[in-house]
């Protein structure tokens, strides 16, 4: 094997052979920052990508480097103790021997108390993850959710330069998840850590990812930003009947007169109902494909809030009579893409090619409660009730998960996305016509 | 227990010396061989199971005249004596402490190795995703995790060499103070039909193994509560 | 169930095997003490070629046989190596009175593999030795016989940290032969093969007399092949056999 140039700022990985029956053939070049998802169906190889990445599965012929870094290359291998990485396991595996604090202090440097601009501190962690009241409990009086995050703190403590989460939640019922997610997209918002989330469960990952490695049969099929993968039409999570893009945002203005937010995306703004959010905060947004629709001229009159110029990039057949088109927004195409499923009968009734400038008619976008999310402000337990408060009063908009080919992905729901439904306003205006 | 006489005395504190260091060497001996064995993926591991196992099943006569030739001036025990002038380990505390640990060893390596066993790859592969080394690891995560079967098997091994008869019997020589066990001093009351004291000694024997049996199940309950 | 009645039917069968007198054949179980085990097949197979009644035997020490037999071992006829507990298994009710008499009489060697290290007492004198075995002297006649030989030659004291006991004849037997003891006490009979190492016949005047007596118990009374057992064990027969081991009889020591 060839090795690769060893990149900064990157984490590149080349993992070929087989373990029992199993071949796996994936390599990848991701971005050293953000959370990495791993994605595909259960028996994908996602798991055995990060327990290569751990050192806890040697392939002989690999090669594995982190930020410039080399772990492992035809010449060494870095036993698991040797490489600093934090992984949390499917099930929260402590150490029932050791009560919480000890499990929290197993692997953490001796005067990790004081937490400073490149570690992290104890008390940074069980405030974060709000195990203030646990930690004098044996492990097996904890709760699920209570020993996942403690598996969690407990591999930040040991101050990785890497943080690998093997399906962290998918061992939890919904509830439980739903006590743990808000932990770890504060934990995204705090830590510059990189971190691996390996998952099947694509509402999961529309919550927390900015990177993507999608995974079929031991093989990557795609990797890169989120979005890209999301909107890449070669690729089968566009062709799902869920699919959705991922938008980060910004906050631009607060009406609260009508409740509105202003949110700026690549290309274009967005209003959307929310409570009220300061200028300038970041809120990752979910556009599905089958909330967008395609119109030639502006409507004048119209309750759809979002139509904003866009430029047609590509179409794509999606089964019977639906084809998928990505959109790109902006007159000049070159702003954040969407994807809007349309019937093939409109998109010839409309006379729409490639390269043609149209308008997308946004009508709903779900809000991600984010790392900067109302949901997330209070610290610890308080986080919890918080979140189940603002769960309580807005309907969960339900998202299967991709119809990825062989894909074990269970029914899911999302309750994390708040989904705000078409409005019966009018536009005030029609946006700049092309 | 003022009618027994001295001499008896002297088996009873002999015999808990000899149970007491084979306890300890077998711990040390055990304790690698039960994690390897645990470990192990090799098919001949379960061959080395098996040898040390076989003193469950032999008749300790068998491994008795083993050991007999085996201590003896022409095998390595010879050898052995030789370094500090002496003929043969046969007859010394030395031998009998070799022959004890040969014969309860496997009282000791299976409860450690299935505790290890119970343990499964996990905890070690959270520990070495902390930064443990396999040796921390082992200390730290395995041996504390498997501390019920340290000590089942710590008990086990002790009343065993504490029971054992037939081997200190046909490598001992009977020496006061040296290889004349409680087991033996049992048996030489019983040839010389003094019953009074093999009865007073058989009643503490009685009493020492029902402490040891409910000593090991209080430490299955408790260690099944400590561990769901 | 057929393995119960087969059970019952074996019972049955061997009950009246056992009690019937009438019958040529009989048999009966003999405890013999270890010392006297290759004497002791000898005399059975010469028993049942003569009687055709069958000697079953078991080996052990006398002390353990006695012990079994006041709590109810089934033997009829009990081949001693001494002579005090058929003595007292008289006296405890258990044999029949006046049965016992002294069919050998054992011969204490002094023996070693190693050719000429044994020449007389004055080995034992010498003491250029690191381990005597002996037999335990509490539970067998010949121990007590090296006891008594050491303590008549007035080095007992001097010996005692170098005895080491077997626990029967055989275990002080296997001691010396391994080599793990170079020298030890142990009964005539034992050298039966051929002439090894060096051996020392303790003369009988260091010694009492070690008398292995029979006795035939009271549940061997009503047995013929028990009484005819002990009747042939008197027969100029048997007592070739005895001689030829090395045992001297009762009158000739």
């Amino acid at each position: 094997m060839k090795r690769p140039a060893i990149e900064p700022g990157t984490i590149q990985a080349a993992f070929r052979g087989s373990l029992g029956h199993f071949s796996l053939d994936a390599s990848f070049v991701v971005p050293a920052r953000g959370v990495t998802a791993i994605f595909g169906a259960s028996g994908s190889g996602k798991t055995t990508v990060a327990r290569c990445l751990a050192g806890l599965h040697y392939l002989p012929g690999s090669f594995c480097a982190i930020d410039g870094e080399i772990w492992q290359d035809e010449a060494a291998f870095r036993k698991t103790h040797q490489r600093p990485i934090g992984y949390v396991f499917q099930e929260a595996s402590l150490f029932s021997h050791l009560t919480v604090k000890r499990n929290l202090l197993y692997g953490a440097p001796k005067d990790v108390q004081a937490s400073s601009q490149d570690s992290i501190g104890y008390d940074e962690v069980i405030e974060l993850l709000g195990l203030v009241q646990l930690l004098d409990r044996s492990p097996h009086k904890l709760s699920g959710g209570e020993r996942q995050r403690v598996a969690i703190g407990r591999a930040l403590l040991s101050q990785p330069r890497l943080l690998l989460m093997d399906e962290p939640l998918s061992a939890l019922d919904r509830p439980t998840k739903n006590e743990i997610l808000p932990f770890l997209e504060r934990l995204h918002a705090r830590l510059s850590l990189p971190v691996f989330y390996i998952s099947h469960d694509m509402s999961e990952i529309e919550r927390l990812a900015d990177h993507l490695v999608l995974m079929q049969h031991g093989h990557v099929v795609g990797a890169g930003p989120l979005q890209v993968l999301q909107g890449d039409p070669s690729l089968p999570l566009a062709a799902a009947r869920e699919a959705a893009i991922s938008l980060d945002a910004t906050a631009e203005h607060y009406d609260p007169a009508y409740g509105l937010v202003t949110l700026r995306v690549s290309g274009g703004r967005l209003l959307v109902p929310a409570p009220r959010v300061a200028a300038g905060k970041r809120q990752r947004l979910r556009i599905a494909a089958s909330d967008v629709s395609i119109a030639r001229a502006a409507p004048d009159a119209s309750s759809i809030l979002n139509v904003l110029p866009a430029r047609i990039v590509s179409k794509s057949p999606l089964g019977p009579g639906e084809v998928i088109v990505v959109l790109a927004l902006g007159a000049d195409g070159r702003g954040a893409q969407l994807l809007a499923r349309i019937t093939l009968r409109s998109w010839d009734q409309l006379g729409l090619v490639e390269a043609m400038n149209v308008f997308a008619q946004v009508k709903g976008v779900s809000l991600v409660p984010g790392p900067d999310g109302a949901a997330s402000e209070a610290a610890g337990p308080d986080a919890i009730a918080a979140l189940d408060k603002f769960l309580d009063g807005i309907s969960f908009a339900s998202s299967k998960a991709m119809a990825l080919p062989k894909s074990h992905a269970r029914q899911i729901k999302s309750p994390g996305v708040r989904r705000c439904s078409e409005l019966e306003t009018s536009f005030p205006h029609s946006p700049s016509s092309a | 227990m003022s009618g027994l006489p001295p001499e008896l005395w002297q088996s009873v504190w002999l015999t808990v010396e000899l149970a007491a260091i084979t306890t300890v060497i077998l711990l040390v001996v055990a304790t690698p061989l039960a994690w390897w064995l645990a470990r192990s993926k090799a098919c001949w591991a379960e061959a080395i199971a098996t040898v040390i196992a076989l003193p469950l099943v032999l008749p300790p006569t068998v491994l008795g005249f083993y050991l007999l030739v085996t201590l003896g001036p022409n095998g390595p025990g010879g050898s052995i004596a030789s370094l500090w002038g002496g003929r043969t380990l046969a007859f010394t505390f030395e031998g009998l402490v070799i022959g004890s640990v040969l014969y309860s060893m496997p009282f000791v390596v299976q409860p450690i190795r299935n505790a290890f066993a119970a343990i499964g790859d996990r905890p070690l592969e959270v520990a070495a995703t902390l930064r443990a080394s396999p040796r921390r690891a082992f200390w730290t995560v395995a041996v504390p995790q498997a501390r019920p079967g340290f000590l089942t098997g710590a008990v086990l091994g002790f009343a065993h060499t504490v029971g054992e008869f037939g081997l200190v019997l046909m490598i001992g020589g009977n020496i006061p103070g040296q290889t004349k066990v409680l087991s033996v001093a049992i048996f030489d009351y019983v040839e010389a039909s003094r019953w009074h004291e093999a009865n007073i000694l058989a009643g503490g024997m009685v009493i020492f193994a029902f402490a040891v049996i409910l000593t090991m199940t209080l430490i299955e309950k408790r260690s099944a509560v400590v561990r769901p | 169930m057929r393995f119960s009645k087969s059970v019952r039917l074996a019972a049955a069968i061997a009950t009246w095997v056992l009690t019937s007198t009438n019958l040529p054949a009989a048999q009966t179980n003999v405890a013999v003490a270890a010392n006297f085990t290759e004497v002791a097949k000898e005399i059975a197979a010469a028993f049942k070629a003569k009687t055709s009644h069958e000697a079953v035997l078991s080996f052990g020490s006398s002390g353990q046989f006695y012990t079994q037999i006041t709590q109810g071992a089934p033997f009829q006829v009990f081949l001693s190596a001494d002579d005090a507990r058929p003595k007292k298994l008289v006296d405890d009710g258990l044999a029949v009175p006046g049965s016992n008499f002294t069919y050998a009489i054992g011969k204490l060697v002094l023996w070693s593999k190693t050719p000429g290290l044994v020449k007389g007492e004055e080995t034992l004198k010498a003491a250029s030795f690191a381990k005597l075995a002996i037999i335990n002297p509490v539970a067998a006649p010949y121990g007590a016989a090296a006891v008594e030989t050491m303590k008549f030659l007035k080095i007992y004291d001097a010996l005692k940290p170098k005895i080491v006991e077997g626990a029967t004849v055989v275990q002080a037997f296997q001691f010396v032969e391994t080599g793990n003891a170079e020298l030890g006490f142990i009964a005539l009979s034992q050298l039966t093969g051929p002439e090894t190492g060096s051996r020392w016949l303790v003369p009988q005047e260091l010694y009492s007399p070690i008398r292995q007596d029979a006795v035939l118990l009271k549940t061997g009374a009503p047995n013929e092949a028990a009484t005819s057992f002990i009747a042939f064990l008197r027969s100029p027969e048997a007592r070739v056999i005895i001689e030829k081991y090395g045992y001297v009889l009762d009158g000739q020591s």
